[in-house]
């Protein structure tokens, strides 16, 4: 057994200890809103915080971040900064196919936390999660009204 | 007619659309049904393309309950571009509805949903959507309105006539009563569907409008469900290993015993053209399946890619074709050869683009689950939920009404999720979920779907053009050797005689230019590899030949891009008005080279393609930097005729022309050895957000009939910038993608 702590909650995973935390969220824990695009952390879809910080969940094994506090997409409102986001996101309808959505709002979350103003090269830096339905000058716009919204 | 008549010709009634026309299962609609009665429809006044022959059929499509809420079922499949949303939105014009109070889901599989094709196919694709049902979802709205009024009639005891509405309710002015439409959708049950209520004239409430997006909010915050998120009870995970080349098939797994001692697997299947392990979990079932070590045997069953295939001895076998006689495409006119032989001046060209992937992000998936009562339900992206339900049945042995097709939001598709063969997710886990008499998911990782995606295919083309004395062109005649995936999925039979594939040669043919001699041939060369539709087609690559190829021959005639297209545009008000529109939205024409603000020396583009019913005109800003074009700013002008929602098209426009940017930059997969050699997104380059440009949109609305919106973004992109690129290094750039060449100034 493995304990991590999921959203605020402690979770008890019986799995292997180099099983990546993706898997864990998405079909131990049932948090399917982290979603599988590449597994070898190129495509940023799985992007999760851990305490705060931005990772790639494929490339990330259960047993590392035992004890830290992994925050995924489903609990993003609950945190001040992600709730301004998850807003702007509404209010520009900067969603097409979705997919990637997840990750983008879990690294823009992480940026604005760090850097509540972002410059444009700030948020080139932080944002390199892939998007196929180009939604990146949107979602750089997104980023921006949740900045002004601090 | 046009092509794509022709288009729709070749793939009326072929193979892998002809599907059983037999009752589906019950809508599943679960509780809430009310408006749900059985009634006779009157004839269809049949249209070219879509028709309004289910256009009455409320009952199939909308559910209003009792608070109000309004579940649409929608014959397509939303998988970021709109579709759910601007259906409903034409539906709430007509209903007099508010949008927001709609609830949208993709139909399953059934007659009532056969939307396109004179009522009797459906797909998602081809941009076909929204113009062609857009009078079918008016009078679909139109009835279901008048069947509310007519059961407030019956409610208040006054005439029908006395009754109007506002988003949402039935009102009796005389009176000042209101009643919710939720308080009345049961009695509208009960009544008959009136056979002749027609969509409202005058001003439009919602229609031409930007409102937003349905899905927008499910989408930040995780609830979407995309078909890779499905779980059923009792059910396991497989991960599959396909053969190194496609073709062979798994003869043994050596250290199958091994596997099966490994942490939750289940068990080991032999599949076509694959190995699978069955776990409690991906992960498992993946690392499982990973370490299996498999003795692949003589190719059989499956089609097969040669040992030797590579994409370098494809371009080199089109090439050979290249002055093949094909068969002309049907707009041909005058005698181009001979045409060719008198010109003043003669330019020719060959230009060819690479196999893409699709790069959808969600990997493809399907869940599978046999019901004690004989049915199956099935879970899977999709563009065509009958033929996916023709095919399990054909898998699973049941008959198709005894399959429920769900199809989920889609996490990108661009033409991936078409029926491409028999090596597909879904095949696999009825095969699985019978062997092991459990429900099965099956999850392609992204190594399994690049290796087995249904690929845009290579392109290539000879162009050639005669110029006379006075710098015009007299002759057009371009050799088109290839295959699209028209030709390669619905065969040769029903593309005319001599037959044409049309999405080999579109963006070759079919452009607008006035040109007295012009011949586009094909010569039908195939892929050994599955190719499939890719975000515009052939549009995708096409376009690029030609409208870099005619900044050639501008060149050669002394002419500037913009005056020439102008010149051979003379008779058409319509395309000079959009090329009117993209020099006014990017501030004039200026090709270049010249300093921009930032120092940088900048040059301009432009092209215009036709694709899916619409007209764009594109101008890309593009400077160098290491080797490589940046692109700054891309200027779009489209012209649908006329619009539904104007903030979901320029979304679509700016979408397409990112995956249009992305294909002509970065994107490539290159076989060697009959193997893909890209097999993850780490080798497989798409556009980032570093190299995103800004995009400026313009909707012309000049009334033409209703054209495509998810596809006509792509085409004018790569050329434009290709066209900027010779402005500023005097460099044709006539092979995909620019990636691999290294550019320097002039």
């Amino acid at each position: 057994m493995i304990e991590i702590t999921v959203n605020g909650a402690p979770r008890q995973v019986d799995v292997e200890a180099d099983t990546p935390l993706l898997w864990v969220l998405r079909d131990t824990l049932g948090l399917t809103g982290t979603k599988y695009g590449c597994g070898v952390a190129q495509c940023g879809a799985c992007t999760v915080l851990v305490d705060g910080t931005a990772m790639r969940s494929c490339q990330v094994p259960v047993d590392s971040v035992a004890g830290q506090r992994i925050t995924t997409i489903e609990a993003v409102e609950a945190d001040p900064v992600g709730a301004k986001l998850v807003s702007a996101w509404v209010a520009l309808d900067v969603p097409q196919c979705g997919y990637c959505q997840s990750g983008q709002l879990m690294a823009a979350t992480a940026l604005l936390k760090e850097t509540p103003k972002p410059s444009d090269a700030d948020i080139a830096a932080a944002m390199t999660n892939l998007c196929r339905c180009g939604t990146y000058n949107m979602i750089a716009a997104g980023i921006r009204q949740a900045a002004d919204a601090a | 007619m046009t092509r794509l008549d022709d288009a729709l010709a070749a793939l009326q009634g072929s193979a892998p659309l002809n599907l059983s026309r037999r009752a589906a299962l019950g809508a599943g609609l679960g509780g809430g049904l009310l408006l749900a009665l059985g009634i006779p429809q009157r004839p269809a006044r049949a249209q070219a393309m879509g028709g309004l022959a289910h256009a009455r059929k409320v009952p199939s499509y909308l559910t209003i309950r009792p608070d109000g809420r309004i579940l649409l079922q929608n014959p397509f499949a939303e998988g970021g571009q709109g579709i759910h949303t601007a259906v409903a939105q034409i539906v709430a014009e007509e209903l007099d509805a508010d949008l927001a109070a709609f609830e949208v889901q993709t139909a399953p599989a059934g007659p009532d949903y056969q939307v396109l094709f004179n009522g009797t196919r459906r797909v998602t694709g081809g941009s076909f959507s929204i113009r062609n049902t857009f009078a079918h979802f008016r009078v679909l709205g139109a009835t279901a309105r008048a069947m509310l009024l007519a059961a407030g009639a019956q409610r208040l005891g006054v005439p029908a006539s006395e009754l109007s509405t506002e988003p949402g309710f039935v009102i009796h002015a005389a009176t000042s009563r209101r009643i919710p439409y939720g308080e009345l959708a049961e009695a509208a049950a009960a009544l008959p569907v009136p056979a002749d209520a027609e969509p409202k004239t005058g001003a439009f409430r919602l229609i031409g409008t930007p409102q937003k997006r349905l899905d927008t909010r499910a989408k930040s915050t995780g609830q979407a469900q995309y078909g890779i998120d499905m779980r059923v009870d009792g059910m396991l995970q497989a991960a599959v290993v396909h053969a190194p080349r496609a073709g062979a098939e798994p003869g043994e797994v050596l250290n199958e015993a091994a596997l099966r001692a490994m942490p939750g697997v289940h068990s080991v299947h032999r599949l076509p053209g694959a190995v699978a392990v069955l776990a409690d979990s991906f992960w498992r079932a993946r690392k499982a399946a990973e370490a299996a070590e498999v003795a692949w045997t003589a190719l059989s069953g499956q089609p097969v890619v040669p040992q030797d295939f590579s994409s370098d001895g494809m371009r080199e076998a089109l090439r050979a074709q290249a002055d093949a006689p094909g068969n002309p495409a049907n707009d041909a006119k005058g005698d181009a050869p001979a045409a060719l032989r008198a010109a003043a001046k003669v330019v020719t060209a060959d230009y060819d683009a690479p196999y893409l992937a699709h790069a959808q992000l969600e990997p493809p998936s399907a869940t599978v689950r046999f019901n004690p009562d004989g049915t199956l339900d099935v879970w899977t992206p999709n563009q065509s939920p009958e033929a996916f339900q023709g095919i399990a049945a054909r898998e699973s042995g049941l008959a198709a009404e005894k399959i429920r097709i769900h199809s989920p939001l889609l996490g990108g598709f661009f033409g991936r999720h078409f029926t491409y063969g028999n090596i597909h997710p879904m095949n696999q886990a009825i095969r699985l979920a019978r062997a092991v008499e459990r429900p099965v998911k099956v999850i392609w990782t992204r190594e399994e779907e690049f290796a087995r995606d249904a690929y845009r295919p290579m392109g290539f083309v000879r162009l050639r053009a005669g110029l006379d004395a006075a710098g015009k062109i007299t002759a057009f005649h371009a050799t088109v050797p290839g295959e699209g995936p028209v030709a390669k999925h619905f065969g040769t039979a029903r593309m005319g005689n001599p037959p044409v594939d049309t999405s080999a040669v579109e963006g070759v043919a079919f452009k607008p230019y006035a040109i007295p001699n012009h011949r586009v041939e094909w010569v039908h060369v195939p892929h050994p590899i599955n190719v499939g539709f890719w975000r515009s087609v052939g549009h995708s690559m096409n376009d690029f030949f030609y409208e870099a190829f005619l900044d050639e021959v501008a060149e050669a005639a002394g002419a500037d891009p913009l005056a020439f297209r102008r010149t051979h545009l003379s008779d058409s008000p319509r395309h000079l008005a959009l090329l009117d529109a993209v020099m006014e939205l990017s501030g004039g024409w200026r090709r270049g080279p010249y300093e921009a603000a930032d120092g940088t020396r900048r040059a301009r583009g432009l092209a215009m393609a036709s694709p899916f019913g619409s007209e764009v005109a594109t101008v890309a800003e593009v400077s160098l930097r290491d080797g490589e074009a940046v692109v700054h700013d891309i200027f779009v002008a489209i012209d649908p005729g006329r619009v539904v929602n104007p903030a979901i098209i320029k979304a679509q426009v700016e979408s397409a022309a990112c995956i249009g940017l992305s294909s002509a930059a970065f994107e490539e997969v290159v076989f060697e050895g009959g193997q893909p050699q890209q097999r993850n997104f780490d080798t497989y380059r798409t556009l980032s957000r570093a190299e995103m440009p800004k995009v400026h949109v313009r909707i012309v609305e000049s009334g033409a009939p209703m054209g495509g919106i998810g596809e006509p973004g792509t085409p004018g992109v790569p050329p434009a910038v290709a066209n900027a690129i010779a402005a500023l290094t005097g460099r044709r750039i006539r092979s995909l993608p620019f990636g691999k060449h290294r550019l320097g100034e002039a």
